[in-house]
């Protein structure tokens, strides 16, 4: 598994805040590697830089300095314009709080980055389909957010996440809003995903989720380190 | 992409259905005041233009107020449609006088003439025939009705051959004219006869013309200046002795006032759809706050900067343009309205208001959905995400 191609590669990336004209440095020369078809948990408490971690892997915000390729390709210096298709076609979100568009159905809402991605009508139903086919929501397409249960609402985020063949599924706490029970169901899902060849990074602060990850990678202060393998 | 962003923009219209509607109210209202409005002044303008035209555009009349000692005689017209930019020339005597048949009585206008009036003012003729040569040489005691006056003495119009007394004098009626159904008919009322002006002109006491009209043999200017240089000579270079009449100054004077009128009004209405469209940037700047999770969301899964301002513009867009449909629909049912209770005058839309409603509606949609589209676009995706509305 290890020996697969690296799909984030990350060195002494920093990110400097200035917070009421003190500087925070969110991160501090971090380094990180992941390879394709890893599932890679990284944990730390809040205001560990986690969130800005995240933030930079997904291709929100852009390190002050240090490298960072994603799947081959250097992020450095883009417009918001050209990180917004990078996000489209490299990256798959899931929030903690799922992030549905409520007025959308299930499907539309899966459809949407295919719609950014300017592909066509019946190619995109079919593929979203698929999506929902594969976290087991097929029978739920035409419902909305609001009619459908956490886990399931859930689901259908992971969906989206997965509609567009991401190099990345990119978890935020996907646990954090559901009951354990609902919780244990999604990571089962995870698992699911992996075992599938998915490569998936899971932010968390619950050493619990993180330790079912194959790796676990923890952050402190702004610095990465590896946790026993 | 535009299917897309008009699919969007459809959603987030329909799932705030009272508020989109209020919104659209101010663009409705907007253009329901240009469109009704405009075309009213349109409407008015057109049926005031034929009307002008169908009494005779191009006749010039005269009043006689001071005959300076030469007074106009009858014989003395021929010599006036002698003139070369005259063609024809007919006195048209008047006064007041009261008809009656049977037990049904009116005052009526008695016009005196001659049978050149009945091509001057352009009548024409239902039954029987118009004055004669004949009638007037002779002073006959003939006249031909107005319809409605035919229908107020007798209840029915074919009256030719029947008898009428005018002012207690009997009159044989030769002729009855087509129903005026004209706005100034129905504005003046009143009810007409014609008798021969040596007939009218014995009753009223009045053996001169203190009133003619002519028609132009060609260009009524020319018809105007040799009338006017006419009557200069006889009345002795006096300007105030009589007055000139020039119906295509009349028509031409009443498009002056009529364009100015609808620039006006349009104008007005122009403000009105302009607070419309302050009110659609009002509520998609709300609209823009109220989504910043939405643009957050699509942010993060790839929706770029052109992506969401094209979003937001299309939505203010199609408000606009929603409104203006409306609002045209409006229009045209108040104008139907309007047109079955004017009962004389129609009034349509015209092409060229649609098209201006249209085009400045979508300016406005654009104008005004241009600020809150590029505060949506501009958003940074990490705080949008964070932002709990």
């Amino acid at each position: 598994m290890a020996s697969g191609k690296p799909i984030i590669t990350m060195t002494g990336i920093t990110k400097i805040y200035s917070v009421g004209g003190e500087e925070v440095r969110a991160l501090d020369g971090a380094n990180l590697m992941i390879r394709e078809g890893e599932f890679v948990s990284i944990i730390g408490p809040s205001g560990s830089g986690k969130s800005t971690l995240m933030n930079i892997i997904g291709c929100l915000d852009v390190a002050d300095s240090g490298e960072y390729i994603l799947d081959g390709q250097s992020i450095e210096q883009y417009s918001e314009e050209e990180l917004a298709k990078i996000r489209n076609k490299k990256i798959g979100f899931i929030f903690q709080n799922f992030n549905l568009l409520s007025r959308m159905t299930a499907l539309s809402n899966v459809e949407l980055p295919l719609i950014y991605q300017r592909i066509h009508l019946s190619e995109r139903k079919e593929k979203a389909q698929r999506a929902l086919d594969r976290v087991g929501l097929s029978d739920r397409s035409s419902h909305k957010p609001s009619e459908l249960s956490g886990g399931q609402q859930q689901r259908v985020a992971i969906a989206r996440a997965l509609a567009t063949d991401p190099a990345i599924l990119l978890a935020d706490e996907p646990t954090g809003n559901l009951d354990s029970k609902t919780g244990e169901d999604i990571m089962a899902l995870f698992h699911e995903l992996h075992r599938a060849g998915d490569t998936i990074v899971l932010i968390t602060h619950n050493e619990e989720i993180a330790s079912q990850a194959q790796r676990r990678i923890r952050i402190m202060d702004g610095r990465v380190t590896e946790v026993g393998a | 992409m535009i299917l897309q962003s008009l699919k969007m923009a459809w959603e987030a219209i329909t799932s705030n259905k009272m508020r989109s509607f209020l919104t659209m109210l101010g663009i409705i209202i907007g253009v329901v005041a240009l469109v009704v409005l405009v075309s009213l002044v349109n409407g008015a303008t057109g049926a005031v233009t034929s009307e002008i035209t169908a009494l005779g555009n191009d006749m010039v009349t005269v009043n006689i107020k001071d005959d300076k000692g030469s007074p106009i005689r009858l014989e003395d017209l021929d010599e006036i449609a002698a003139l070369s930019a005259i063609g024809d020339a007919a006195p048209s005597g008047s006064m007041n006088a009261t008809a009656k048949f049977g037990y049904s009585d009116a005052t009526v206008s008695l016009y005196g003439t001659t049978p050149a009036y009945y091509t001057i003012q352009g009548l024409t003729l239902k039954y029987g025939r118009f004055l004669k040569s004949t009638d007037i040489e002779n002073a006959s005691y003939v006249t031909v009705l107005a319809y409605n006056t035919a229908q107020e003495l007798f209840g029915k119009a074919d009256v030719v051959g029947e008898q009428l007394s005018i002012d207690g004098r009997n009159f044989l009626i030769v002729g009855v004219l087509e129903e005026d159904t004209s706005l100034f008919a129905s504005l003046i009322g009143g009810y007409s006869a014609y008798a021969p002006f040596t007939v009218e002109s014995r009753m009223a006491d009045e053996p001169y013309v203190t009133s003619l009209a002519v028609s132009p043999a060609g260009n009524t200017g020319e018809t105007e200046s040799q009338m006017d240089n006419f009557m200069l000579t006889r009345f002795h270079q006096d300007e105030d002795a009589y007055h000139l009449t020039n119906m295509s100054s009349i028509s031409d004077a009443m498009s002056t006032v009529t364009g100015t009128l609808s620039l006006l009004l349009g104008g007005i209405a122009a403000i009105s759809l302009l607070v419309g469209g302050i009110g659609i940037m009002n509520i998609m700047l709300v609209s823009v706050t109220e989504r910043t999770k939405e643009i957050g969301i699509r942010k993060a899964i790839g929706a770029g900067k052109k992506s969401i301002m094209m979003q937001f513009l299309i939505e203010a867009l199609m408000v606009s343009l929603m409104g203006c449909l409306l609002g045209l629909a409006l229009s045209w049912l108040i104008l139907e309205v309007v047109t079955l209770v004017a009962k004389t005058i129609s009034f349509s839309m015209s092409l060229g208001v649609v098209l201006l409603a249209v085009g400045f509606s979508s300016a406005i949609g654009l104008i005004f959905g241009l600020y809150p589209a590029n505060k949506a676009a501009n958003k940074h995706p990490i705080e949008a995400l964070r932002y709990e509305g």
